[in-house]
């Protein structure tokens, strides 16, 4: 039923994939399902959870690469992590760059 | 004595209302009075949701300014208290309170840049699912397209405005560049998160209305029928985007 005046799906969807493989032809691998936490490597306000209390988890760490504050990186990273002021990432909560209260 | 239930709902009402008086059966262990010892209690209880509101709207809080943002969140709270123990979820009902908040009228894209904004968080804690490659796409047999329905991922979700919303919330998430915004321009979003980071699109003229209709379960062809009422909608620019930006998690034809 598809009329003249009426784009076929399929021409459209194959010049997009065509588009799209020609300005992708070197895609950034997705990271994999594989992930760790990272403990001091979260710019403030930007951790995935955990940054004790008085916040309200992802996204409320209060200071840069706050120690109780974690991150989601690729598995194996984290302790490869380093964030400037010669701060490395730790798999297990830090005492460094606690927020003062 | 009175039955748990009404003192947990009276109790709950007077902490969201001040006028009112603390429930009957409060007591207090210490010497000190009862109502100063529920005033903090109700204090903290604002406190926290005003948190939760600035955490989650921080664009939002930057255009009005944390006076006004505050009042207004006092006001928002009262009118919706949480309805779930879940606080990541709390303000999804904000934006629709910004736009019938007469004070807040002077800033008329905000209740649009709250929906982005409450887009984000969502987009954010939605289930993972790995999205098609183009390869996948590019195996199908070009007479299928008609009748195939795509499954997008769980993390989409669109924002539609008459304003430029993408390079508002843009131009304060990006320290370093502070663009000149032409505020006529009508910008929709579309907000995903195919791997870790939460993305902002801007969408082409009626790619919101062809998302919108993919996610109430379209068939492509369907969506792309209805997106062209708009005749500035251009359906290879769009398919391009979606490819682009891989949010097609799965495909079903619709006879099966």
């Amino acid at each position: 039923m598809t009329s003249r005046t009426t784009i076929s799906i399929a021409g459209a969807m194959a010049a997009a994939l065509g588009y799209v493989a020609v300005a992708h032809a070197e895609p950034k691998p997705p990271p994999t399902a594989d992930q760790e936490k990272c403990f001091g490597v979260a710019l403030k306000g930007q951790n995935d959870c955990a940054a004790g209390p008085g916040t309200t988890c992802a996204g409320t760490s209060k200071v840069d690469y706050q120690g109780n504050a974690w991150k989601i990186v690729p598995k194996g990273t984290c302790t490869t992590v380093m964030a400037p002021g010669n701060r490395m990432g730790s798999l297990q909560a830090l005492n460094r760059d606690l927020p003062r209260s | 004595m009175m039955a748990l239930r009404t003192l947990q709902k009276r109790f709950s009402m007077a902490l969201l209302d001040r006028t009112r008086e603390v429930p009957s059966g409060i007591r207090t262990a210490g010497l000190d009075r009862i109502d100063r010892r529920f005033d903090v209690y109700r204090n903290n209880v604002f406190v926290g949701l005003t948190e939760a509101l600035v955490t989650r709207f921080p664009v939002c809080h930057a255009l009005v300014g944390d006076e006004f943002f505050r009042a207004m969140a006092r006001v928002f709270i009262e009118l919706s208290p949480p309805r779930s123990p879940v606080l990541m979820t709390y303000g999804d009902d904000f934006a629709n309170f910004v736009d019938t908040f007469p004070p807040a009228h002077p800033v008329p894209y905000l209740g649009d840049v709250a929906r982005l904004e409450s887009a984000l968080t969502r987009a954010y804690h939605a289930a993972d699912a790995a999205p098609l490659t183009v390869d996948e796409l590019a195996s199908l047999a070009p007479c299928r397209w008609e009748q195939i329905h795509v499954e997008l991922h769980p993390s989409v979700q669109v924002a539609t405005s008459v304003y430029p919303i993408v390079s508002i919330w843009e131009a304060h998430v990006r320290t370093d560049d502070h663009p000149v915004i032409d505020s006529s321009r009508a910008e929709d979003a579309l907000v995903v998160r195919p791997d870790l980071e939460v993305e902002v699109h801007r969408l082409p003229p009626g790619a919101a209305t062809f998302l919108t209709a993919l996610l109430k379960g379209a068939s492509l062809r369907t969506a792309a029928d209805v997106a062209m009422t708009d005749p500035r909608f251009d359906l290879i620019t769009t398919l391009s985007g979606v490819l682009a930006v891989r949010i097609i998690v799965g495909i079903r034809s619709s006879r099966e």
